[in-house]
């Protein structure tokens, strides 16, 4: 039994021993090795590949952001600025509530079922504010022009792109409310579509932040 | 070009990548655990920790040492949660509660990484990269290590010794997966992915004002996340949170790595048994599931059958813009037939059928190819199976790579088989029973009973993807999946090493011409159906109520 015992302790000590030495190489050299490359070689990615415009930090281009106007009193949900180039739903996005000193967006999905009664309303409810709000002057949106993206919530919330065909339904809408030709609109966000990396890899799609900032120049322009 | 062509192009570019990766990795593997020599970093690991790594041992030694290093890691991980809030680094973040630090603490150390919390709101830097990350490591060390014990168990004679478990785990994590991990963080930092130890910072908006971000050793977590298939997501989003996984080419990289291992594995297995034929028969039919259930993925998404996608145009609920559903499609079968666990596009918002592709992967025990070490053995035991079924065909003692397949050996392999559908059957059925768990649910009907069946399915068979709509983060899901993972991962185990034990004091039988042949296509048919019978089978009543239901509904 003794023996026993001490063979238990012996294993025992040695696993903690392991898991402390290997914890060192895996668990400290290996981050800041892959950090000091990283830093090193690419610092606007390993930093979040944030944007700055006109000296101001925006955001970051992979992090999607809503276009609200501000919350008017009694609304909860604030009303997209039609201003600006819309994004995907994210109906999956939530607050922090465990650490509650910080005030972080928690990315995340509906997780929703297609046969969900919400999920379907929520589509229903968005298929209907896309068509009414980019129909305008004579260009009536279609129920079938509105391409999935636009009334489905990402996976993360936080998807910064939207389809090209998302975009270009937009156009007329954007064009009338900045007083710009809808031909200047719609080249703009051709210059601004990626196309599937090496012709295949991925989807197209377009930068949501991207395509609003240049929006603004000209504009300003 | 279509997104259906785009999708079927990506998955033979990352066919070609493994083929490529294959011979070379599967070589390499097999040298690093067969080689008497140590190197500089492995001899000064090995005098730290005091241990011998000539020693052999038989294979109760060998389990005690996975026991014993499994345990005192669920303990140090659950420590290290419990006093996170005293600890500096960690962002002020708060101690976790007591039943989801076992649920966690579990979760890693078994390589599901099943996660009832939100890792940006919960896990600070400490934890996160000093303990989370580590045993996404030493999770997958541990299942190579078993996995090359099986191995040798079939390749050595007249001898009970399996190696030494110290050596194979540093081995294991020093010489592969640190290197290969190093190199894809590197190139996920490239695509986007952040490393930093930033704190919680203001980074300014378009509209004004600004949002809160958490910096952190995202990539280099992210890269052994899949090459480890362990699957835990620095974020909440997982894969598809766009600082994990911020573009095509990232995301390609991503399959590439969770696949890479537990495809050269079998490589790996061919070398170290004396025939590469034995392991490309076992590639062949792990090579067939997988793209068979990638079509049949493929072609459910792409066919959106649900009513909400008939309004929508498509599936793309849960699904990011950048990757598609092509793109998602083959993540989440790859995920889901190893280990993993990951996702890029959220799983419960898939079709009816989509979501039972899912959990049917899971449910074939994960062999194809299976977690990192898990899959081999996994379907190294159910290849015991498949000649013992031929053997009863023809009416001949079965013998499998020279060793015969007698009483005991079947023994081991049907309890082996019988462990996880008994725990996730069990474990749903009482959940589905008692009246308070089924408040987790988010949604109702077959889906409800899918989100249930599902967790189960993914905890005991060490995936950790979840239909996330289940508010899993409550003192019953906590214990009870936690449960599920320990014993989903070490009591297989357990016969795993029995087994190998037991073959490896066998003398050698000669082949004869009535001898299966084990090398040939024939066989990995009739593993392949094995596979479907055996494993798949003991489900279907579960997944006719479920995702069967919900598929034919609409």
């Amino acid at each position: 039994m003794n023996t026993t015992l001490r063979g238990t302790t012996r294993l025992l000590g040695a696993a903690l021993r392991t898991l402390l030495v290997l914890t060192l190489v895996c668990g400290v050299l290996y981050p800041l090795t892959v950090m000091g490359i990283g830093q090193a070689l690419f610092p606007h990615q390993a930093n979040g590949s944030e944007i700055t415009s006109h000296g101001k930090s925006v955001g970051s281009s992979l992090i999607g952001q809503r276009y609200d106007l501000p919350l008017k009193k009694g609304q909860e949900t604030p009303e997209p600025d039609l201003k600006w180039f819309q994004p995907r739903p994210s109906n999956g996005l939530g607050t922090n509530t465990v650490n509650t000193q910080y005030k972080l967006l928690l990315s995340g999905a509906t997780n929703r079922a297609g046969d969900n009664e919400e999920l379907i309303q929520w589509v229903k409810d968005a298929k209907a504010a896309v068509i009414k709000d980019n129909s305008v002057d004579g260009y009536h949106v279609k129920p079938s022009d509105v391409p999935p993206d636009a009334v489905t919530s990402s996976g993360s919330g936080l998807d910064p792109a939207i389809s090209p065909q998302y975009a270009h339904i937009q156009t007329h809408r954007i064009a009338k409310l900045n007083n710009l030709p809808v031909a200047k609109v719609q080249n703009l966000v051709d210059q601004h579509t990626d196309n599937r990396i090496l012709g295949f890899i991925g989807e197209p799609r377009v930068n949501v932040l991207e395509l609003n900032i240049a929006l603004k120049a000209l504009e300003g322009a | 070009m279509s997104p259906v062509l785009a999708g079927v192009l990506q998955f033979l570019a990352l066919m070609v990548a493994l083929a490529l990766a294959y011979r070379p990795l599967g070589d390499y593997m097999a040298g690093v655990y067969s080689s008497p020599k140590h190197l500089r970093v492995e001899k000064w690991i090995y005098r730290a920790v005091g241990a011998n790594p000539a020693t052999e041992m038989r294979w109760p030694a060998y389990l005690r040492g996975v026991l014993g290093f499994s345990l005192v890691s669920v303990l140090f991980l659950y420590l290290l949660q419990r006093v996170q809030g005293s600890l500096p680094g960690s962002l002020g973040f708060a101690s976790i509660d007591p039943d989801q630090a076992f649920n966690t603490a579990a979760s890693f150390v078994s390589n599901t990484n099943w996660q009832s919390y939100y890792g940006e709101q919960a896990m600070g830097h400490v934890v996160q990269t000093g303990g989370l990350a580590v045993q996404n490591f030493l999770s997958a060390a541990v299942g190579m290590a078993v996995a090359v014990a099986l191995v040798r168990g079939f390749a050595r004679t007249r001898t009970g010794e399996l190696g030494n478990f110290w050596a194979d785990l540093v081995r294991g994590t020093v010489r592969i997966l640190l290197p290969i991990a190093l190199v894809g963080a590197v190139l996920l930092v490239a695509c986007g992915a952040i490393q930093n130890f930033a704190g919680i910072h203001e980074v300014g908006r378009f509209m004004g004002g600004s949002q809160q971000w958490n910096g952190g050793a995202v990539a280099s977590q992210e890269a052994i996340k899949e090459l480890g298939t362990n699957g835990g997501g620095y974020f909440n989003a997982n894969s598809a949170h766009p600082f994990e996984n911020p573009n095509g080419l990232s995301n390609l990289l991503e399959i590439f790595l969770i696949l890479l291992i537990p495809l050269s594995l079998t490589r790996t297995f061919g070398r170290m048994v004396g025939s590469v034929r034995q392991g490309y028969a076992i590639l062949a039919t792990m090579t067939v599931i997988w793209v068979v259930f990638t079509g049949l993925m493929m072609w459910t998404e792409f066919h959106h059958g649900a009513p909400a996608y008939d309004i929508a145009g498509g599936a793309l609920e849960g699904k990011e813009t950048r990757f598609g559903i092509g793109a998602s499609s083959i993540f989440s079968v790859a995920t889901t037939l190893t280990s993993t666990g990951a996702v890029n596009s959220f799983l419960s918002s898939y079709t009816g059928f989509g979501g039972g592709i899912a959990m049917l992967g899971m449910q074939l025990g994960e062999i194809a190819p299976g977690g990192v070490g898990s899959g081999l053995y996994g379907i190294l035991v159910m290849a015991v199976i498949a000649v013992f079924l031929a053997g009863l065909m023809v009416g001949r003692t079965p013998e499998y790579l020279g060793k015969k397949i007698g009483t005991r050996q079947i023994k081991f392999a049907a309890c082996y088989i019988l462990i996880t559908p008994a725990l996730v059957l069990c474990f749903t059925a009482v959940a589905m029973a008692l009246p308070t768990p089924v408040n987790s649910l988010t949604n109702s009907g077959a889906h409800g009973f899918s989100e249930i069946l599902y967790a189960y399915t993914s905890g005991a068979n060490n995936n950790g993807s979840a239909f996330a709509g289940l508010n899993a983060d409550t003192q019953w899901f906590n214990t009870s999946i936690g449960v599920a993972m320990l014993l989903g991962r070490f009591l297989p185990m357990v016969f795993v090493l029995a087994l190998a034990g037991s073959l490896a004091e066998q003398k050698p039988v000669p082949a004869t011409a009535g001898t299966l042949r084990t090398d040939k296509p024939l066989f990995s048919g009739l593993l392949v159906g094995t596979i479907m019978i055996v494993a798949g089978l003991t489900y279907f009543p579960a997944l006719a109520l479920g995702p069967l239901a919900e598929g034919l509904a609409s």
